[in-house]
């Protein structure tokens, strides 16, 4: 299969004054055409900035090594010009807060209309046009009216509608949807999550689910990267990685899950000690201190992504867990 | 729009009162008179005159008249421009005035607001540091010290520009400098927190993860949104040009409104003081209600009513 997108050895820091803050460590993972690739960790692991720096969307002290390809062409250290003729059109993303991402002080018309107007050369007319076909789409009642209204007079999970529809307007390849429920409550969450799976069912696009919701991924996603410190720790089919984890943060994750089926004295289990501070990362594995299967080689040899079955990597000295 | 309009103006009535019976009562707590002079006038002349202005009336009368005169329009004889009515003098000098502070109030907006965007887009570079660090003068600086000090340097030591009077354009450089510098400073310093503040925004992060071009982005969704605050600003500076230009014109000998009131308040011209002060305190809160007005078109979630 195709690969819409292709990174190899991405790796994001961020300038402070007590020194560099390595958000990404240097990952490598790829896109199919169509799939839906999820993207798990906590906050601080650096799953946001990865595609923060795809976008070209880091804030001013933070830069990006290595290499990403979008289409097979080269998109990390474009040219601001270049890179805005691939995001918008070809690449969209949408954000966790749909309260703060649409901006207050414009009309949805004139922020959905200024991305077809600017990469499809659309006469404000036409533009406004595909603007409440694509507002229907995402399900948005009467959505012609709706055009014209501005984004306080939308709740918020109409507001992460309008973003979907904004992002889809010019038919991407692949959408980047960056915790886009997390701020939401949980029944318009499933609202959302419907529109974003029937949306990929016309579209065809691929989607990059980046989330620390395990619920969300099993539902949506076909494949599942686990980050860890800025680190993929491990990586494979979501049903592999449910039904067996490998690595012991992974393990640890879905452990933490709440169960229904569970007898109300089982106490939720959770994985003790604190996140490693990325601007000293301790030697060897990252999760050590916070592992309970550590040994001898976890302080002294970092461990590296390696594939250890069919479609499957972890990041663990451990054969098997 | 219209109903929220007709109910500022209204409730701008009692503030006017306000300004109008605290005026009133103190310029006549001030010492001395409208009559008094060095040399003892005759009582039976000095009574004439008080009967002839009023002036021998309960003070509470004397108000009473005053307001029932200002309600048709009238601001009363001056007292010491014999024969001119107050509001004569007013219309007279209200273009030279007006003039002045548009111009003020036009260059304070452009330098600042494009000092303030500059700094914002090059932050914590030499560019930034400079147009802050000589913005904080220019607020530290009063006007009535930037004044004499402009007139020294390019008036007296350059020769470039006249010190004073008006007509001419040369005219109108050091007066509009010397009155627009501070505010230059203010809006500078507003526009570059606002516009940093908007460009760390999540709004602004989707504007440009659009695809847009950077000056979309920098115009429609970043300078629009963070001109609000300086909006807001604009009540208070047009209120301050206004104070600032009665100094200025009195430093510059222009014929406006403001050298008036400095005379008028030295010579007790009971009339003349309480005429531009209610004029002015009349002209600030309209134009307050005009930088409302203003706001409420650049921010839709301001609803009129």
């Amino acid at each position: 299969m195709a690969a819409v997108l292709e990174v190899t050895g991405l790796k994001t820091s961020f300038a402070t004054q007590e020194g560099a803050v390595k958000a990404v460590g240097g990952v490598d993972f790829s896109i199919n055409k169509g799939e839906t690739l999820g993207v798990v960790g906590e906050s601080g692991s650096g799953k946001s900035q990865i595609f923060m720096s795809i976008m070209g969307l880091l804030a001013r002290n933070g830069s990006a090594t290595g290499s990403v390809k979008f289409q097979g062409e080269e998109i990390l250290g474009l040219d601001v010009q270049a890179l805005n003729r691939v995001r918008g059109a070809k690449m969209a993303m949408i954000f966790q807060d749909p309260m703060t991402s649409l901006n207050p002080y414009l009309s949805v018309r004139r922020q959905m209309t200024e991305v077809l107007i600017q990469h499809k050369g659309l006469s404000e007319d036409q533009a406004a046009k595909q603007s409440a076909e694509m507002l229907e789409k995402v399900q948005i009642p009467e959505a012609k009216r709706r055009l014209n209204m501005y984004p306080h007079e939308f709740s918020g999970g109409m507001r992460q509608r309008v973003m979907i529809a904004m992002a889809l307007l010019c038919g991407p390849e692949l959408l980047i949807a960056d915790e886009p429920t997390t701020a939401l409550d949980v029944t318009v969450q499933a609202q959302i999550l419907e529109v974003l799976v029937g949306l990929q069912r016309d579209f065809g696009m691929a989607i990059a689910l980046i989330t620390h919701d395990l619920g969300v991924i099993a539902r949506m996603a076909d494949r599942v990267m686990v980050m860890y410190a800025g680190n993929i720790v491990e990586k494979g089919s979501v049903r592999d990685l449910f039904k067996d984890p490998q690595h012991p943060y992974t393990q640890g994750l879905l452990e933490s899950m709440p169960r229904l089926d569970e007898t109300e004295e089982t106490r939720l289990m959770t994985i003790g000690g604190q996140p490693p501070n990325l601007q000293n990362l301790p030697s060897g594995c990252s999760f050590r201190d916070r592992c309970r299967y550590a040994f001898e080689r976890c302080p002294v040899e970092t461990p590296l992504l390696t594939p250890f079955a069919e479609g499957r990597s972890k990041a663990c000295h451990l054969p098997s867990l | 729009m219209l109903n929220f309009f007709l109910r500022r103006l209204g409730g701008a009535i009692p503030t006017l009162f306000i300004i109008i019976a605290i005026s009133f009562f103190m310029i006549r707590l001030a010492p001395g008179g409208p009559f008094a002079r060095e040399r003892q006038v005759p009582p039976e002349v000095l009574a004439a005159l008080n009967r002839q202005y009023h002036l021998d009336e309960p003070l509470w009368q004397q108000f009473l008249r005053y307001i029932g005169d200002l309600l048709q329009g009238d601001f009363g004889p001056s007292f010491k421009y014999k024969d001119f009515r107050v509001t004569d003098l007013i219309l007279q000098g209200f273009p030279t005035s007006l003039q002045l502070g548009l111009l003020a109030i036009s260059l304070a907006l452009i330098i600042g607001l494009s000092l303030g965007i500059w700094a914002a887009l090059r932050q914590n570079t030499i560019v930034d540091y400079t147009t802050m660090g000589v913005s904080m003068l220019g607020i530290a600086v009063p006007n009535f010290v930037v004044a004499p000090v402009l007139t020294l340097i390019f008036g007296l030591m350059l020769g470039w520009l006249p010190v004073g009077g008006w007509g001419h354009p040369a005219n109108y450089v050091l007066p509009v400098i010397a009155l627009c510098l501070s505010q230059i400073a203010s809006i500078a310093r507003l526009m570059r927190a606002s516009m940093i503040e908007v460009l760390r925004s999540n709004y602004v992060r989707t504007a440009h993860a659009k695809g847009l071009p950077e000056r979309i982005v920098l115009r429609r969704h970043a300078i629009r949104a963070a001109l609000l605050p300086v909006v807001s600003f604009l009540g208070p500076a047009i209120a301050n040009i206004i104070t600032g230009s009665v100094v200025i014109e009195q430093i510059f000998s222009i014929p406006g409104i403001g050298r008036y009131f400095v005379q008028a308040s030295l010579n007790r011209d009971y009339t003349m003081v309480m005429g531009v002060t209610v004029f002015y305190g009349a002209l600030i809160i309209f134009c307050n209600l005009l930088a409302d007005l203003a706001y409420g078109l650049l921010d839709p979630k301001v609803r009129y009513d």
